[in-house]
């Protein structure tokens, strides 16, 4: 539509426009049309910028802004979040061990066990985090390797992966079922969070692991071969090879068909590339159960790890994140406070604008209208 | 056309040194001169083939092309696209690829298209049937078989297919009337001549017979100029030479007319002929803008590579760490590893440049253009510039220079034409010192002048009688205008009432000759035709004097005068000679030279044109001698113009005075109004006049050029005969100099009135001993001091100048060490060559001819409407295009900026922040149309406050808007918009997520919010500086938001089955679904804008340009006017109704 129109009209300039002469004089001998458009008179709206008409702009800006700044400020600081991190980097944590026997290519899964303590009960529902430090998922290697097709459910993408996806495309002479080095690296460390009772008793928190992934991911973008319901998903990938880092192959991430191969959460949730190499991904969800109960209680919690995921070798981190979320996402401090800047610095501009319009604003208007 | 011209080239000096001769021999007829004459070298000659075309079918893609890519803009993004094809690059060849190919197809469709309509045209040329003389019968060829030699056979209202030498025609005077309109564009009828000996030849045998040769030079491309010889052999006897001028040849595109047909040789053919060596490319004029556009765009190219090299750097420093370079879950290929490394530094490099490389946006060149070519819609369009009398209004030739009209620092003009109507009236006569005045009454009545003269006595004697009959004998025969003959009318019209409407039209190349001749009808003598080489004149008594032309000593512009030698019925032979008074003068002996001067002198004052009449009698034998002198000057195959001037001065000598006329030529109108206006403006207007100093002086004058109080220098050959020219020149720069040196405060201010301006006058013969290279070499600096006085002139009149001289003028300003702007505005064929060398070359529609008007870069129908033009639309182009050009810099720093920045945060891979589609329509969808548009209809002051107040012209003088100061500016607001774009969006996602059901965001989301921000700044910055809202802008500026955000929906909504990614799904959805996200945006929408905003508030608040001030005045006055609460579109329309009503319209005669 728009674009067509605009099209029409850069080829019309391009046609004269370099000609420069030819079609202008096709016009002459015709008394021009009167018309407004063409004399130029179209009548006009004719809004000046001046201080006195932009300084209840900045006033406004300033009334608004603060406000909501306040309100997200506020927000953002109800929010409650905790964080730990898991890595293991120094020989005192937990999880030291598994991180120094741990390579890439290890089939031995090591488990470690880190406790920590809330100190404050997660009322409502509260969201499970993982989050990697250095991991570059943006690097432009990375991102470009996969198929979009094959994990769309393409047969023929299936066993003719995408050359993107070099040299994660095939293995032993088979194609890599999913392809590249995006699910190749899929991460695979395996969370498991336990309430430690008052009494001294391990209670598992029951995560939920459907529902963090997007819905149209989930439903549309990714699909199995031959459909999502299928009962039978080993037959669909047979002749395909797991990724290389994999221990498992894809129709073996759930035992949930709704959950299994290209469609399980996890793997989507991971093939969505994130946009900074210090990221966080959703884990799980802990829904509340009870209104009486909190979410998460204050107190102790055991926080079980499957080690596998290696990344000591290029100075990573791991990090496990509990947070609540509001209507405006987790905790962010930054945009409340950038609006109540914001609103401020307006507020003081235009306290200036007040004074330079006061103070210098007769001295234009002496200028006459020249007749 | 290369093609025959290498080859013609070739041929002569591949046939060797000796062969290549000056002169060119040709057997008319093809028939070889009796032996024993001299042999003469053959030389080949081309066919007669014009190929106007550039393209054959086979070499047209690729000359197409390499055309093409000959464009440095268009050869940046060929190789971009190839780099894009070559390595691996972070963004699909396609989206540079695309337009670049869309760009170079609709140009190749275009030009083949022009090209095919060339063919066309050639074709119909080349093969159009002419008659040829062969074995005594006439026969059809081809036009392009015709061979040098042949004689042809033309037809009445034919055109000549090649330049024939003029052998015999069906008039029985050997006359024939050609126009050469389609070759200078006067349309009047001119008259050749055929050779005298050859013009008895009637039939085809008879003119089959003919045997001669004809020496002419080799062709040249002055059309008015050809110098040959024809020797006639006949039996053994020694040959007959005659001389062979311009008026015995008939040029190539020029018709035949009046005449039932003639005979004719060719002598140039095809390419040779002079008017295909005429066919001359205009050089291309470049406007200032584009100069600093490309200076901009280099620093653009500084800043890509630099980045390129910058991010190239950082990226081997950060890859040094093999965990890095290669972590385990990022693995190279195996050819990736084995790769070079200096191969791997260069295809990084290449690959930033490609990444970058959007910020230097095809569609830049492609919108400049369009800007351009569509706005000079607006000048043609204008009503206001429109000529009911001429029916036409402005003609745009090109359209590059549309915004050079805002720049205009010189203006050199014409004066006949240009500032005067060119339309004569003859006024008075004097002779012997008495005035006659032809008074309205169509009877000749004669009317003694007495007021305020001294005459002697108002009756003049026998003696005086007699003179004054002779003075007016002598205005009817010397002169060269055509009668032309509505029906044959041969003695009917007896002209029974001599000023009645009589049939036949007076037709001159010189307005001034027929206002003489017409003048001399009113006094009762009329000039009826020229008949067998007789002119005719009807006395006062209604009688037919016959008078016979034995020569006409043509007119030309360094003489200045012409002369006729005629032989009365009674055997007398006259000389009569006209001229300026300056050229008439010297050579006069007697008559009463005194009142003759005096009255001159007065008339001149008057800005009347005056000329001066002299004759004297020649006996039998001094005539034969003028002949001889005549003829052998004329003969001269060498240095003819030379000689011709040396007989020329000898026969013009000794004359006896008879009187002087004046003419009138009216000033335009409103040529003072004009004048005056781009005074205002800031603009210094020099009049180059071929006239005499007192008449120009006396225009510049009356058009208000100069004042009363202007204080007049003069630089004349007068003054520099009593001083040497050095003293001259150091006297009037001290006086300059004194005033100006106290008062240069006020100057700078612009507005003082008191100072006393100074005039200068300056004649040619002064000029060229101050632009003459001098032994010693200090012209330049008699040139310095020159154009030191020349700057604190506000005006300059340069009179008796040569039409070269006037080119010399401009060009010496041009490359003056300010290099200011200059237009040229004329309407003769004697402007052309200032109009080429100027800046803007502006033609006038005139009288005389289109020369000046087809030469130009625009021409407009009358001197007035260069106000409009400059102070109006130059103006607005100036004000739109460097608008246009500093707002694609900025949004493009904002398109890329952000992803340089994002190459720190994803180890300098290349990773692109946008999408392929973001990255192919930024330029091309989301933000074009809106600047576009700005660029063709902004105002930021309304059109008729610009021609009242010319001084805002001031305002954006010496390319104020497209200052370093000013790019930098913008450029720096867009880096801080870029930085706010990309770290605002960085410290919302950091590290949290921002939807309500806790979902996480990838890169592409972060792309899309820096993206959408983007879009709304860039477009709502163009918003802020929108003054001039019409309906179109909100549809534009809206519709383009919309569109961006439908765009985006739709490329997000579904799955796209011929992309083998589908990273974009639903990503513009699940942004918009965020809380967050939306706040954001409006966030760093505001911070961006905010102080742009400030600073246009400060500044007009502290520091108002005079077009502020005015809109500030405007608005408080409407504040004022309209006290009642009237919505804002109210106040608009009454405003501008009532400043309609104060403006009367300059044309609002319809």
């Amino acid at each position: 539509m728009m674009a067509s129109s605009y099209n029409a009209k850069e080829e019309d300039g391009q046609l004269s426009g370099a000609g420069g002469s030819g079609g202008v004089g096709a016009a002459k001998s015709k008394k021009p049309d009167n018309t407004a458009f063409k004399q130029q008179r179209l009548p006009a709206w004719q809004p000046i910028l001046t201080a006195g008409t932009v300084l209840p702009a900045f006033f406004v800006i300033g009334l608004v802004f603060i406000p909501i700044g306040i309100g997200l400020f506020v927000t953002s600081n109800n929010i409650k979040e905790f964080e730990i991190d898991y890595t293991g980097i120094d020989p005192a944590r937990p999880c030291y061990n598994c991180s120094q026997t741990l390579t890439w290519n290890s089939t031995k899964s090591c488990v470690c066990k880190v406790p920590f303590t809330l100190e404050q009960s997660f009322e409502s529902e509260v969201f499970m985090y993982y989050g990697l430090s250095n991991f570059y998922q943006n690097h432009r290697r990375y991102v470009k390797s996969r198929d979009d097709s094959q994990l769309n459910g393409d047969a023929t993408r299936l066993t003719s992966p995408s050359k993107e996806c070099e040299p994660y495309r095939t293995s032993d002479g088979k194609p890599i079922a999913p392809c590249g080095a995006i699910a190749n690296s899929l991460f695979n460390d395996t969370l498991t969070l336990y309430y430690i009772n008052p009494n001294g008793t391990e209670s598992l928190v029951p995560l939920q692991k459907k529902g963090i992934a997007w819905w149209t991911d989930k439903n549309v973008k990714f699909r199995n071969p031959g459909g999502n319901n299928l009962n039978n998903i080993t037959a669909v990938f047979h002749g395909t090879s797991k990724p290389v880092n994999w221990q498992k192959a894809v129709y073996e991430l759930d035992t949930d068909p709704e959950n299994n191969g290209f469609i399980n959460e996890d793997f989507i949730v991971w093939m969505r590339t994130a946009a900074l190499p210090t990221f966080r991904k959703l884990y799980r969800l802990i829904e509340k159960k009870n209104n009486m109960i909190p979410t998460l209680q204050r107190g102790n919690y055991t926080l079980e790890i499957t080690y596998n995921y290696p990344v000591r070798r290029f100075d990573g981190r791991k990090r496990m994140i509990l947070s609540t979320i509001s209507w405006m996402g987790g905790k962010n401090p930054f945009l409340g406070i950038a609006y109540i800047t914001v609103g401020s610095v307006c507020f003081f501009l235009g306290v200036v604008l007040l004074i330079v319009h006061h103070k210098y604003g007769n001295r234009n208007n002496s200028a006459e209208i020249p007749n | 056309m290369d093609c025959s011209l290498l080859r013609s080239l070739i041929n002569r000096y591949c046939a060797g040194e000796e062969n290549w001769v000056d002169s060119r021999t040709i057997y008319i007829g093809h028939r070889e001169p009796p032996s024993g004459t001299d042999a003469y070298i053959p030389q080949r000659y081309p066919d007669n083939r014009i190929v106007s075309s550039k393209y054959t079918f086979w070499n047209f893609v690729p000359k197409n092309l390499f055309e093409q890519f000959r464009r440095i803009a268009n050869f940046y993004f060929l190789i971009i696209f190839l780099v894009q094809l070559i390595i691996d690059t972070p963004t699909s060849p396609v989206t540079s690829g695309l337009p670049l190919f869309f760009v170079i197809t609709v140009t190749a469709v275009k030009q083949g298209y022009e090209d095919w309509l060339r063919h066309k045209a050639d074709n119909a040329v080349n093969q159009c049937p002419v008659h040829i003389i062969q074995h005594g019968k006439v026969v059809r060829k081809q036009s392009r078989k015709l061979r040098v030699g042949d004689i042809v056979l033309v037809k009445e209202d034919e055109t000549f297919p090649c330049d024939l030498i003029f052998l015999s025609s069906s008039r029985e005077d050997g006359t024939c009337f050609v126009t050469t309109a389609s070759l200078d564009g006067e349309s009047s009828h001119k008259t050749y001549f055929a050779v005298q000996d050859t013009k008895a030849f009637h039939t085809e045998q008879e003119v089959d017979t003919i045997n001669a040769t004809i020496e002419c030079e080799q062709p040249q491309s002055d059309l008015y100029k050809f110098v040959g010889r024809i020797n006639i052999y006949q039996g053994q006897d020694e040959p007959i030479a005659r001389p062979l001028g311009s008026e015995n040849l008939l040029l190539r595109g020029a018709t035949l007319k009046n005449t039932e047909h003639i005979f004719a040789v060719v002598i140039y053919t095809g390419m040779e002929t002079k008017m295909a060596l005429n066919y001359q490319s205009k050089s291309q004029k470049r406007s200032a803008v584009e100069k600093s556009m490309n200076t901009y765009l280099i620093v653009y190219l500084c800043i890509l590579i630099s980045k390129a090299v910058i991010n190239t750097a950082m990226k081997y420093v950060w890859q040094s760490d093999p965990n890095r370079d290669e972590p385990f879950y990022n693995q190279k290929t195996d050819s990736e590893r084995q790769r070079n490394t200096l191969l791997k530094v260069i295809t990084d490099f290449l690959a930033f440049m490609v990444l970058f490389n959007y910020i230097i946006p095809v569609s830049m060149y492609v919108t400049v253009e369009m800007q351009k070519f569509l706005g000079s819609y607006f000048i043609t369009w204008d009503d206001d510039m429109f000529d009911s009398e001429l029916g036409e209004g402005a003609v745009v030739n090109t359209s590059d220079l549309n915004e050079e009209l805002g720049q205009i620092e010189y203006v050199f003009t014409d004066k006949t034409g240009t500032l005067t109507e060119n339309s004569m009236e003859f006024i008075e006569c004097c002779v012997d010192g008495h005035v006659y005045v032809p008074d309205a009454i169509c009877n000749g009545q004669i009317l003694t002048g007495t007021v305020g003269m001294d005459m002697i006595d108002s009756s003049p004697g026998a003696g005086g009688q007699e003179r004054e009959e002779l003075f007016f004998r002598a205005l009817c025969l010397c002169h060269t205008v055509q009668v032309k003959e509505e029906e044959s009318v041969d003695g009917i019209k007896k002209g029974l009432q001599p000023c009645g409407k009589s049939s036949s039209v007076y037709i001159s190349s010189s307005p001034d000759e027929v206002a003489l001749v017409e003048g001399m009808k009113r006094l009762g003598f009329t000039y009826l035709r020229l008949k067998d080489n007789h002119m005719e004149i009807l006395n006062r008594d209604d009688d037919i004097e016959r008078f016979e032309l034995m020569e006409v000593l043509t007119f030309d512009s360094v003489r200045r005068r012409m002369s006729v030698i005629v032989k009365s019925s009674t055997g007398e032979y006259y000389l009569f000679c006209k001229g300026a008074d300056s050229s008439i003068f010297p050579r006069v002996i007697k008559g009463k030279v005194d009142q003759v001067r005096a009255r001159v002198e007065h008339n001149a004052v008057e800005g009347l044109r005056t000329l001066c009449v002299a004759y004297k009698t020649l006996a039998q034998d001094e005539y034969e001698s003028v002949c001889k002198q005549l003829n052998t000057a004329k003969l001269a195959l060498n240095d003819r113009d030379k000689k011709l001037a040396e007989a020329f001065d000898v026969i013009e000598r000794d004359l006896i005075l008879l009187g002087a006329t004046a003419v009138e030529d009216r000033l335009q109108d409103k040529a003072a109004d004009t004048i005056e206006s781009l005074h205002k403006a800031g603009m210094k207007v020099w009049v180059l006049t071929g006239d005499k100093m007192e008449t120009a002086a006396a225009t510049c004058y009356a058009c208000r050029l100069f004042h009363r109080n202007t204080q007049i220098l003069e630089l004349t050959t007068k003054r520099t005969e009593e001083q040497s020219l050095h003293d001259a020149l150091f006297d009037l720069s001290k006086t300059v100099l004194r005033h100006c040196g106290s008062l240069t405060r006020d100057t700078l201010s612009g507005l003082s009135h008191d100072v006393p301006d100074y005039g200068l006058i300056i004649d040619g013969a002064t000029l060229s001993s101050v632009m003459k290279p001098t032994e010693e070499g200090s012209s330049g600096n008699y040139k310095e001091i020159f154009l030191e006085i020349c700057r604190n002139c506000s005006a300059v009149l340069c009179c008796r100048m040569a039409p070269l001289q006037k080119a010399q003028i401009v060009k010496m300003i041009k490359t003056s060490k300010e290099h200011p702007i200059t237009l040229a505005i004329g309407d003769g064929a004697n402007d052309v060559s200032m109009i080429l060398e100027a800046h803007v070359g502006i033609g006038i529609m005139g009288k005389e001819g289109r020369q000046a008007a087809r030469n130009s870069d625009y021409a407009i129908p009358k001197f007035k409407h260069l106000k409009k033009m400059l102070l109006v639309h130059g103006h607005y182009y100036y004000i739109r295009i460097s608008e246009l050009v500093q707002y694609f810099f900025y949004k493009n720093v904002c398109f890329i900026f952000p992803q340089f920045l994002y190459q720190f945060f994803c180890g300098f891979s290349q990773q692109p922040l946008y999408d392929t589609a973001y990255l192919t329509l930024y330029n091309i969808s989301f933000t074009s149309l809106p600047i576009l548009l700005y660029s063709l209809i902004e105002q930021h002051v309304n059109m008729d406050i610009l021609k009242r107040d010319p001084s805002l012209y001031r305002d954006i003088a010496k390319n104020s808007l497209l200052r370093w100061r000013i790019f930098i500016y913008w450029t720096l607001l867009g880096l801080f918009d870029a930085v706010v774009f990309f770290f605002g969006a960085y410290f919302l996602f950091d590290n949290t997520s921002f939807t309500s059901n806790g979902q996480m965001f990838g890169n592409w989301t972060f792309g899309t919010l820096v993206f959408t921000v983007m879009v709304f700044t860039v477009t709502l910055k163009l918003a802020l500086d929108t003054q001039y809202w019409t309906w179109i802008n909100h549809f534009v500026i809206w519709g383009s938001l919309l569109f961006y955000v439908v765009f985006s929906l739709l490329w997000g909504g579904i799955i796209w089955p011929f992309l083998n990614y589908q990273r974009m799904y639903y990503v513009f959805m699940q942004m918009l679904s965020s809380g967050p996200a939306w706040l954001g945006i409006i966030l760093l929408i505001t911070i961006s804008l905010i102080p742009d905003l400030l600073k246009k508030v400060i500044c007009r608040q502290l520091w108002p340009t005079s077009a502020e001030r005015i809109q500030n005045a405007l608005k408080q006055s409407k504040k004022d006017n309209v006290s009642e609460i009237s919505p804002l579109s109210n106040r608009k329309t009454s405003k501008s109704k009532s400043s309609e009503h104060r403006i009367p319209q300059p044309t609002s005669d319809k």
